[in-house]
């Protein structure tokens, strides 16, 4: 054997620690570079950030369950956005505004999303290995079929009354709904402004139910079946856990979340692009739990939180930082871009490449053990 | 140390013997297709789906005349789009050989033809030179992007087709910036008003608009065939076909259905991978001129962007699998694909008077992939 690769952890934590956390490193110097230049005040920043995090960690929280479950980073998260937005054009189309809308939303978007996961789930246990890339066609997929229903079927066949999201033809819903009704009305409510800072207490109190949710599901039965599976599913399979069940059920979880979570976006927002709100979301959420420093195989709530502040805090300094820098702002606007998409690229490759090392390291200690055996059988 | 045992016996002949009961299909066998019904024989040799799409399409030509579109017109285009649209498709077969997978990476080649056309333009070429020139200038772009997106894709064996998506997403939008930065001066590319950036669409009228197309161009009644860009795209599915036939080809075919096989046959599984990569990011430069060539215009910026999810299911529906293609795919895929995106439009559109032709390309192409992806695949390094 020429090259022998071992175990044996790097003598320097410093560069240990770096290694680890090169991602979130590299952001926190990219956005120690583009604040100053971007020329933001300390207040507006901070604002912006606290209500990016009120409106997206909701919604990034739902990858956590299918990391734990082995099945990587869920493309298919779209689904349950797509279940959301279903829930709020029906709850728009009834005219029921307000806290009491954004609950019923909720309610009416978990068949939806129990259903897509089902789908979802199902087709991911058709392709195990692959479920990344599988996950990532079905959003596409059923992103046409969700165009079939709300563009052809929300009219005629399925009941739509309300003329302010009705296209004028009679049939199919407008590019936009206004949700301005209902808009942040869970931010506002209970609300507090300390220095300049509207900090939505009742939306993070959400947040830190599903927190809760998430860290006591870890700790259950089925949590811990899923972890089992996620490290390796024949072992699962083998002490009798149910694989398909269980990874069928992480994926339910998180479709549902998902939804709510877009109702959360949505309701923040004030306005839904019938067609077009759920196509970037997926990237976008991945890409923010990724900057905090998950993987494809580990992730945690702190990452979520740290990933929503850097990516974000990224995103808001990039456009005028880029102006500043090479005077055309589209610059920035690609930039931020490249960088999403870049990091997912880089972290899908880092897994890979942890993973075939992983499994070359187990073929050669399989190879030295027998080695030995042979050696003693010999002697 | 072991030695590793050794077969004696080895001989060429031995060799072709294995190869090819390691290349079998895995369908069905002919006894199995004789005790058959003649509608289930069918079904199994043509595939389901591919049977839906073709029936759907015939009857779409079918329907056609009595829409009130001429019946002519119809066949000029989707062989138009074909045209277009075949080198594209003609690139996902060397990866799919190799054991890559799908090439979602396309537009990583997409970029190099990019660049080798409006730095065709730039150094100032016209006419059909131009195109030509487009041709030389991104071979050696393609060449090495290649090289490094396959010495990537060797990093990561068996998780390709993610990465290779993320790969293709990251380098257009990293292309996004370049556009704007690079030092391109032609007037006709970049912004009029601020004298730099590339424009997002750029007019090819004078450099090499149809120059493939026109060529021996058969035009009878209504029915235009443009022969050029089919004869371009038969060489070099030809050329294709032969290569596969070769040692070099065969080894990739191994490595793609066998690795652990092949690499007992002594065959250097990162190096004819690599190749592969190569060949698929070349030809899909060479796609993308071919396309622009009959469309009449580059398109920049974003447009790669998802420009690979069409030639993946034009060459699923076409009948291949993840680990499994060949020429008569490409074609048939192509053509089906191509003649779903022309005909719905303008039949559905007299018949339920509403446009759903966007929405049932994006069901079909994309119920296409996941059906795919779905099927157990034997062979592979999953």
């Amino acid at each position: 054997m020429k090259k022998k690769k071992t175990l044996r952890p790097e003598g320097n934590p410093i560069v240990r620690f770096i290694r680890n956390n090169t991602v979130p490193i590299m952001f926190v110097l990219i956005c120690a570079v583009c604040i100053p230049l971007s020329g933001f005040s300390p207040s507006y920043l901070l604002n912006e950030i606290v209500t990016r995090m009120g409106r997206n960690i909701f919604l990034i929280l739902c990858l956590l369950i299918p990391i734990m479950a082995g099945m990587g980073l869920n493309f298919g998260m779209t689904l349950g956005a797509m279940a959301g937005e279903i829930a709020l054009i029906f709850v728009a189309d009834w005219q029921i505004w307000g806290i009491p809308g954004v609950i019923l939303a909720m309610i009416l978007s978990i068949p939806f999303s129990i259903l897509l996961g089902l789908l979802c789930g199902k087709l991911l246990n058709m392709s195990k290995g692959r479920e990344m890339i599988t996950s990532y066609i079905i959003s596409f997929f059923i992103n046409g079929l969700y165009q079939l229903v709300v563009l052809y079927m929300m009219g005629p066949i399925i009941p739509i009354k309300h003329f302010s999201i009705k296209l004028p033809r009679g049939y199919g819903i407008r590019n936009t709904v206004s949700l301005l009704n209902m808009r942040q009305v869970l931010d506002n409510a209970l609300s507090v402004t300390i220095a300049g800072v509207k900090i939505p207490i009742l939306t993070f109190a959400i947040i830190a139910v599903l927190c809760l949710f998430v860290t006591w599901f870890r700790k259950t039965k089925l949590g811990q079946d899923m972890r089992a599976v996620g490290q390796n599913m024949e072992v699962a399979r083998a002490a009798g856990i149910n694989v398909e069940r269980t990874r069928l059920i992480s994926i339910v979880i998180s479709t549902v979340i998902a939804g709510f979570g877009m109702i959360i976006y949505l309701q923040n927002m004030g306005n839904l692009s019938t067609y077009s709100s759920h196509s970037q979301i997926g990237m976008f959420c991945i890409a923010a739990l990724l900057v905090g420093g998950a993987s494809v195989d580990k992730a945690n709530i702190g990452n979520v939180f740290l990933g929503v502040i850097l990516f974000h805090t990224m995103f808001i300094v990039a456009p005028s930082a880029g102006a500043k820098i090479t005077g055309d702002s589209m610059i920035g606007e690609y930039f931020r871009v490249f960088i999403s998409y870049g990091v997912i690229t880089v972290a899908l490759v880092m897994y890979e490449a942890k993973k075939r090392r992983a499994k070359s390291l187990a073929g050669h200690k399989l190879a030295q053990d027998q080695l030995t055996e042979d050696k003693e059988a010999a002697q | 140390m072991k030695k590793e045992p050794k077969d004696n016996n080895w001989s060429p002949s031995k060799l072709n013997d294995e190869m090819n009961s390691v290349l079998s299909t895995p369908e069905a066998s002919p006894l199995q297709m004789a005790q058959m019904s003649p509608l289930r024989r069918l079904v199994a040799s043509f595939g389901l789906p591919r049977l839906i799409i073709t029936a759907f399409l015939l009857l779409m030509f079918i329907a056609a005349p009595f829409t009130g579109s001429d019946f002519w017109t119809q066949v000029s285009n989707t062989i138009n789009r074909f045209s277009w649209n075949a080198v594209l498709v003609l690139a996902m077969v060397p990866m799919i050989h190799s054991g890559c997978g799908l090439n979602f990476g396309l537009p990583l080649g997409i970029i190099s033809g990019l660049l080798g056309a409006t730095m065709a333009i730039e150094f100032g070429f016209t006419g059909p030179v131009s195109f030509f020139m487009a041709i030389v200038i991104s071979t050696p772009i393609a060449i090495v992007l290649g090289m490094g997106y396959g010495w990537l894709l060797n990093k990561i064996k068996g998780g390709e087709m993610m990465i290779a998506t993320y790969v293709g997403f990251s380098s257009v939008s990293f292309m996004c910036m370049m556009w704007l930065l690079l030092p391109y001066k032609s007037p006709t590319m970049v912004w009029g008003y601020a004298g730099k950036g590339l424009r997002t669409t750029i007019s090819l009228e004078g450099f090499y608009d149809k120059v493939l197309a026109n060529f021996l161009q058969i035009n009878i009644g209504t029915l235009s065939i443009p022969t050029g860009t089919i004869l371009f795209f038969a060489l070099l599915a030809f050329l294709m076909w032969a290569f596969l036939h070769t040692k070099t080809g065969t080894a990739m075919t191994a490595v793609g259905s066998n690795p652990a096989f092949a690499k007992a046959a002594g065959i250097n599984i990162d190096k004819t991978r690599m190749l592969s990569v190569v060949i698929s990011t070349w030809l899909a430069a060479v796609g993308i001129l071919v396309y622009q060539q009959g469309f009449g215009f580059i398109q920049l910026y974003m447009a790669p962007f998802y420009m690979a999810l069409p030639a993946v299911s034009a060459i699923l529906i076409g009948g291949a699998s993840v680990n499994k293609a060949s020429i008569a795919n490409v074609v048939i895929g192509t053509f089906l694909f191509q003649g779903m995106v022309t005909m719905t439009p303008t039949v559905m559109n007299s018949i339920i008077q509403m446009d759903m032709s966007e929405v049932i390309r994006v069901i079909v192409s994309q119920g296409m992939i996941l059906y795919a992806l779905t099927r157990k695949t034997k062979g592979g390094n999953n």
